[in-house]
């Protein structure tokens, strides 16, 4: 379980103070899913950002199974469980997708065990291992190997930026069920799509760094206006 | 040949023993042991020190060990290696240098390889080097390759510096003529207060001929390198150099590109980037659970050595 015990972060620009997000409080329970969703700029990575400990919160508690770990580096949040797949994926100049693979799980893999890991976001092993992570993978290849080394860690706190970010529609429903199999931990997906929503427990919408509506699916998806594209619009405050 | 030697062939050279095939292993100024094949041939030069290597039309697949071991004090080695490479061949050379120099006195070992690759011919050569002993005497290896290619033929070049080097200066010079395929990939590490020098030339001169110089490096400690690149295209012709280098510490990184497109069909193209490690890709291996330490360590490692 994950509290967010009045969350705040700001940062100095140009010499003023900028609040990023306000007073946050969230709790998320284990076997859930949890799908954060709001407009551009409304603070959802910065927020998973904050939980991963690659920004430092300006006040508030978070706990993890209830150890305040704000002031824990990130690789001692990785140890307790906590697994973050990036927005923006990382190139590396020399490393390649098999060495991710095995630092993820801090072991060596044969083909066979890469083959499982990398077959559940839709790439053959084969084709991928010894390939370069750098921008000659495409935007959706490196967005499903950093889903398949976020997955690979087994973590007890799954968080996902944009999962579905350059996938292709054919590869939704694999995308959708992968995160279905994920019970058993605790999972917070940020997406603008109606298709991750619908599998959501709860729903969680920010605007302006802060929360404006959560609750469970049924109550809140009715609430949010999703255009043609499955993608969301806006919000109907009613 | 004692445990420092026999180390020094393993980092260098691969070589865990006495190797198949055709070598030469030069020790402190002399040819300690050498074999020539029918394929490869090795005859000492009359004039100079050194050797000529001589690989006869259509061998393929066959390799030859050229390395050097210098393990005195006070000596300043100079050699030189011819390579007669022709058409229709397909070989590896691995050649390479460490020097365990324990005295207070400079260990130097200046190598110029000359490289004549006939016809279609494809070459792989792999040039490592390697300094160790705690001596306060600098261990210098100042390297010099000039390279021709003749039409269609093809080099894979891998100029790799693993430490340990005080001073270098590496120059390479290449001549490469039509459809020929030139590729260099260097990586330098150095620390502690060491310089690192390399200078690529390379002329385009025949049609369709392309070169990729690809350069990463690594500077630790208050360690100063400067990479000038020279690429000249004459013909149409395809050119290509990266220079890319990490900063650790207070270690400096110069970078010097010329480029030349002399005629108008030639495409050269330079990029270079140097600065500390990306942050984000600190972050991301910490993510996965890796210390800071062991993250800058396996993005160096993987950088420089894959
Ligand atoms: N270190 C920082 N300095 C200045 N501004 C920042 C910083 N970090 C985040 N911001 C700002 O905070 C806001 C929230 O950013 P964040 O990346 O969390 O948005 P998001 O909800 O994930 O958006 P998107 O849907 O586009 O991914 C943005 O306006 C961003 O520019
Ligand atoms: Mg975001």
């Amino acid at each position: 379980m994950l509290e967010i015990k009045n969350l705040n972060y700001a940062v100095i620009e140009n010499g003023a103070k900028k609040n990023i997000l306000n007073d946050i409080n969230l709790t998320f329970k284990d076997n859930k899913i949890y799908v954060i969703t709001g407009h551009n700029g409304s603070g959802k990575s910065t927020l998973l950002k904050i939980i991963m400990g690659i920004a430092q919160k300006t006040d508030g508690q978070i706990l993890f199974n209830g150890q305040d770990i704000s002031n824990i580096s990130i690789n001692e949040r990785a140890e307790l469980g906590i697994s973050y797949a990036f927005q923006q994926p990382v190139t590396f100049k020399g490393l390649k997708v098999k060495d991710l693979l095995d630092i993820a799980t801090s072991e060596k893999h044969n083909l066979s065990a890469m083959c499982d890991i990398l077959s559940k976001v839709g790439l053959c092993a084969k084709d991928y291992i010894d390939r370069a992570l750098d921008d000659k993978l495409s935007g959706g290849e490196l967005k499903r190997i950093e889903l398949a080394v976020t997955l690979a860690r087994k973590g007890k706190l799954n968080m996902f930026d944009e999962p579905e970010a350059g996938i292709d529609l054919w590869s939704f429903e694999n995308l959708t069920a992968l995160f279905e199999n994920l019970k058993g931990a605790t999972n917070i997906i940020v997406s603008h799509q109606k298709r991750i929503l619908e599998i959501a427990d709860e729903i969680i919408l920010m605007s302006d760094g802060k929360v404006v509506l959560q609750g469970n699916r049924e109550k809140v998806l009715p609430k949010l206006s999703i255009n043609a594209c499955g993608r969301l619009r806006e919000v109907n405050n009613g | 040949m004692d445990k420092i030697d026999r180390e020094i062939l393993e980092r260098v050279a691969d070589l865990h023993k006495v190797p198949t095939g055709s070598f030469n292993i030069r020790k402190n100024g002399e040819s300690v042991a050498r074999n020539s094949t029918k394929d490869i041939e090795i005859v000492p030069k009359k004039n100079k020190s050194g050797i000529d290597i001589i690989v006869k039309d259509g061998v393929k697949n066959k390799s030859v060990h050229i390395p050097v071991i210098l393990t005195l004090g006070d000596f300043h080695d100079l050699v030189y290696n011819d390579f007669y490479i022709g058409k229709d061949c397909d070989v590896t050379i691995i050649a390479g240098c460490g020097i365990h120099n324990k005295t207070c006195k400079d260990s130097q070992h200046d190598g110029v390889h000359s490289f004549h690759i006939g016809k279609n011919s494809k070459v792989k050569y792999v040039e490592k080097h390697y300094g160790t002993g705690e001596g306060s005497g600098k261990k210098i290896l100042n390297p010099i390759t000039k390279i021709y290619m003749k039409e269609g033929s093809c080099m894979n070049f891998e100029s790799i510096q693993i430490g340990g080097v005080s001073s270098t200066i590496r120059k390479t010079y290449a001549k490469i003529y039509d459809h020929c395929l030139l590729n260099i990939k260097e990586n330098i590490l150095t620390t502690d207060n060491q310089y690192a020098k390399t200078y690529f030339k390379v002329e385009l001169l025949g049609e369709n001929s392309k070169c990729d110089v690809v350069s990463h490096s690594v500077a630790e400690g208050q360690s100063y390198q400067e990479f000038v690149s020279d690429m000249i295209g004459k013909n149409k012709s395809f050119g290509h150099v990266e220079c890319d280098g990490i900063l650790m510490d207070e270690g400096r990184i110069v970078s010097i590109p010329k480029i030349d497109a002399i005629s108008k069909d030639a495409s050269l193209v330079h990029e270079a980037a140097i600065g500390k490690i990306a942050g984000d890709q600190l972050i991301k291996l910490m993510s996965l659970g890796l210390s800071q330490e062991m993250a800058e360590q396996t993005i160096i490692k993987g950088f420089l050595y894959n």
